[in-house]
């Protein structure tokens, strides 16, 4: 990058803000998706919404590419700058602007990390819900870019059921305030709603106002092993017939369960073909009302054992087994490649067993685990990237379950977003006219390109 | 590819094994102040593997970000990869030093500590004449330099030099009367040179507990901070130096009353030498002898306690990285504690986080060290407590800084000195 650019940034956002050495580029060339690297240009951390709108302006004007980032613990390569220019820094954004427990909203900047934002609202017994695996490192404006939902979504939704309101400043460097602190607001587009999602393509959010909820005041779990994939999907299905919505109901595969015994020791059976970690959370009496109603289901769908937690020391040993599942897969092999493609809930064994033949198919590693409760599955591929034969497997293997779960009628993506990881599969799920649209909107708000390009809608 | 690369090449595959998930970012204490991603271990490896992959040099930068780390190992212990990210940077380091020099105030301090006669007298000198440039503050075991020093921040409060050595105020050998073990006492250079105060502490209730301790006059720095610096040769020196010394001690057991100091002998020596197998199993056999003061007299000697006095006072605990996650010892100190009588135990927030000091890192670093301290002190604030118990001098040395900064009351001691409190309130009444 020309140095008088360089030297204009230094002066709009001072000098210390802006990083140019390799060493610091080096370190913004990638996030936590295995295959995707590129060096930026310059890495510009801005402290104000004025600042974010100067620097904006300026990129504009000269067409240079904006990417902007939180934590990079993203899994789509939402935030690698893959043409160069500008890693646009957010961490500075890192306060909690407004509690409003009247209200039960929150005001907070984009860079704050979602579980510092959640200890934050505890104090006033309340719950922000949205929790991906990431929540002690990712930031919030990371998650609301990139929708993402984790283990409560079943009942409590993902990201796009919070956001009420947003402080945008666009691809020009004008600034707009979407949505509020108002319950119904259907004034205008719902370009909340837009933008929530949008992975950083479309501008970039300084400012967030989230819906919180009254944190539940009991909760209990339960593990339930099945030596039947199809009784355990039949028991997914009949909890929820049954009207009772878990905060979590999490599944891992036979594949999962070996890997996770043989690494954690946790005392899974490693002939079972699936286990069922069940969480119902609430008002005490509820919750033992329906703790009980879940376990008669297990029962009278043939599970194998069924362990319920009497205190938070067992709640944390049944835990232990789901929360192993990542770090054992990933420490199988160097590369993990961590999917979620998701399906309707009554699918999810049809999936299961889909991805493990494709497994065998391909001889890949994959390990499947995931919120069977609401469909999102997380096949994880194990491998190594440096072997280029294996790679080409992993490949064909990629295809073919995203292919398997659009053919169930699901979607390439539950809450990693598609980023560059997922992009040639998006004509398969939306057909050209819906990518099209897409890439109308795209250009409508950005016309020269600027905002993370070619990722989610692709070139434009 | 050059010697370098090729020196970096034995860790290709532990590079490889870092998935990029950024965890480390959650409890780096450095990144939590710099907000820069090649402060966190998931940057420095980025950095290493661009070497590999001959995308970077081993530059100046690259030099500087390998420096930017405390080894508290947290990083580590969060990886669901199982990545030891703190080896893996010091092998950074060491890649820097072979292709850079070592910094040239390293080169001149460590020159000075490989020679032992030299380093002893230096620090002796330091003792005798440290008042002259430091001066001491009221109420605490604590000093701030007159005038400006070069590489110490003159805010800074530290601990003075001992007029006397401990190894020079006691004989060589402590008998005891019915004595149920030898032990040989490394006392390491913080407790020998400053906190001599610690080191008597430590010989007393081992003399209450009927335990011999001799320490060999011969012993030397533990060669950790040269090993941190990433001269992996030099800090051989002192390994080889030290195993021979205590070799020749020939004691049942090996005490240090440090968390790095205990694993120096316990885990470092055995790995410095992991290509020299003769070495390596002297080492081992030193390593399995060798026990941190408060494992000791939990684990092995199961103290008295039928003699312990009241000892009135609410008492935090820091846990020293080195500790908590170099040689995993957190139950003892504080089973010590909770057996003295009179002694109300308090858990600070994040016990093990720590406290800044990095050894040699707070010196070149100190704004950083400060805010990452600064932390700490508002834990230990909350807890309200009379005193801090801690089981490394570094952290004693750092924390107490911090708490003269802040306006805090606190005190900061080994937890062994409180021991020695509780036997001697044991006699008086």
């Amino acid at each position: 990058m020309q140095n008088h650019l360089i030297e204009a940034f230094n002066q709009l956002v001072g000098a210390e803000h802006v990083l140019t050495s390799k060493e610091d580029l080096r370190c913004y060339s990638y996030d936590a998706t295995p295959g995707f690297s590129h060096m930026p240009d310059v890495v510009i951390a801005p402290g104000t919404t004025e600042e974010v709108s100067k620097v904006l302006a300026l990129a504009n004007n000269e067409k240079i590419p904006v990417y902007p980032r939180g934590s990079g613990t993203n899994l789509s390569a939402g935030t690698v700058p893959m043409q160069g220019g500008i890693v646009l820094l957010m961490t500075r954004f890192d306060k909690i602007i407004e509690i409003d427990a009247a209200n039960l909203v929150a005001t907070v900047e984009p860079g704050v990390i979602v579980a510092d934002f959640n200890n934050a609202v505890a104090q006033f017994g309340l719950l922000y819900p949205p929790d991906p695996g990431t929540v002690a490192t990712a930031t919030l404006g990371g998650t609301v870019s990139e929708n993402a939902g984790g283990l409560r979504g079943l009942k409590y939704g993902v990201s796009k059921h919070y956001i009420m309101g947003l402080e945008i400043v666009l691809a020009d460097g004008r600034i707009i305030q979407t949505g509020g602190k108002n319950v119904k607001d259907v004034a205008g587009y719902d370009l909340t709603k837009l933008f929530t999602g949008s992975e950083g393509t479309l501008g970039v959010i300084t400012k967030v106002t989230v819906k919180l909820v009254p944190a539940p005041e009991a909760s209990k779990a339960m593990l339930a092993i099945f030596s039947d994939l199809d009784n355990a999907g039949k028991a997914i299905s009949a909890i929820i017939a049954n009207k009772i919505i878990p905060a979590t109901l999490e599944i891992m595969d036979n594949a999962t369960i070996r890997t996770v015994e043989d690494y954690a020791k946790v005392g899974l059976p490693i002939d079972a073909e699936a286990v069922l970690l069940i969480e119902v959370d609430g008002i005490l009496a509820v919750v033992e009302k329906e703790a009980a109603k879940v376990i008669e289901v297990l029962q009278a769908n043939h599970a194998d054992a069924i362990q319920v937690a009497k205190d938070p020391a067992e709640r944390d040993k049944l835990w232990a087994a789901r929360r192993a599942a990542l770090p054992a897969l990933a420490k199988l092999r160097p590369t993990t490649f961590v999917e979620d493609a998701t399906v309707p809930r009554s699918k999810v064994p049809d999936m299961i067993r889909a991805v493990k033949q494709t497994a065998a198919k391909y001889n890949v590693t994959i390990g499947t685990f995931g919120h069977a409760g609401d469909g999102n599955l997380h096949p994880t591929i194990v491998c190594d990237i440096r072997d280029a034969a294996e790679m080409e497997r992993v490949q064909q293997a990629m295809d073919e379950i995203f292919a398997t779960a659009i053919s169930l009628g699901g979607t390439l993506s539950g809450e990693h977003g598609i980023g560059l990881g997922k992009l040639k599969y998006m004509e398969d799920q939306f057909g050209t006219a819906g990518i099209s649209a897409m890439q109308a909107i795209k250009k409508a708000l950005d016309p020269n390109c600027i905002m993370n390009p070619g990722k989610l809608v692709g070139e434009c | 590819m050059n010697d370098d690369k090729q020196f970096l090449a034995k860790i290709e595959e532990d590079i490889a094994n870092c998935m990029k998930c950024g965890n480390c970012m959650e409890v780096c204490p450095i990144y939590k102040e710099l907000q820069n991603e090649s402060a966190v271990a998931r940057g420095k490896l980025a950095l290493i593997e661009a070497v590999l992959t001959g995308n970077a040099e081993i530059s100046q930068g690259f030099e500087k970000r390998m420096a930017m780390c405390v080894s508290c190992k947290a990083c580590a212990a969060k990886c669901p990869c199982g990545v030891k990210a703190d080896e893996l940077i010091l092998r950074g380091r060491e890649a820097a030093v072979k292709a850079r020099g070592l910094h040239p105030i390293k080169k001149a301090v460590f020159s000075l500590l490989k020679n032992r006669v030299m380093f002893d007298l230096s620090l002796r000198m330091a003792g005798l004449f440290g008042p002259l440039q430091m001066k001491k503050l009221p109420g605490r075991f604590a000093v701030v330099a007159r005038f400006p020093m070069p590489g110490l921040d003159r805010r800074r409060v530290l601990a003075p030099f001992a007029a006397t050595p401990l190894r020079s105020q006691v004989p060589e050998t402590i008998k005891v009367a019915n004595p149920k073990m030898k032990v040989a006492f490394f006392t390491g250079c913080t407790i020998n040179y400053v906190y001599t105060d610690i080191g008597q502490a430590l010989l007393n209730v081992l003399q209450e507990n009927d335990v011999e301790v001799t320490l060999p006059p011969m012993q030397h720095c533990c060669g950790t901070p040269v090993y941190m610096s990433g001269d992996t040769e030099l800090a051989k020196v002192f390994a080889r130096h030290n195993i021979e010394t205590f070799e020749r001690a020939d004691a049942d057991y090996i005490v240090a009353a440090c968390g790095s100091c205990a694993e120096a002998f316990k885990i470092e020596y055995p790995e410095i030498f992991h290509d020299d197998p003769a070495m390596r199993e002297r080492a081992e056999k030193l390593a399995a002898k060798t026990f941190e003061i408060s494992e000791f007299l939990v684990d092995v000697v199961k103290f008295r306690q039928d003699n312990l006095g009241e000892v009135n006072a609410t008492v935090t605990m820091h846990d020293p990285c080195h500790m908590a996650r170099g040689i995993k010892v957190t139950d003892q100190p504080r089973k010590i504690l909770n057996a003295i009588p009179g002694v109300k135990f308090v858990e600070m927030k994040n016990p093990d986080r720590c406290c800044g000091a990095g050894g040699s890192f707070s010196l070149a670093n100190y704004d950083i060290s400060r805010k990452i301290n600064d932390r700490k002190v508002a834990d230990i604030a909350s807890t309200h407590a009379d005193i801090v118990a801690t089981s490394c001098g570094s952290c004693r040395m750092h924390i107490n800084d911090g708490l003269v900064q802040n306006g805090k009351p606190q005190d900061v001691l080994h937890t062994v000195q409180l021991l020695d409190k509780a036997y001697k309130a044991g006699k008086q009444s």
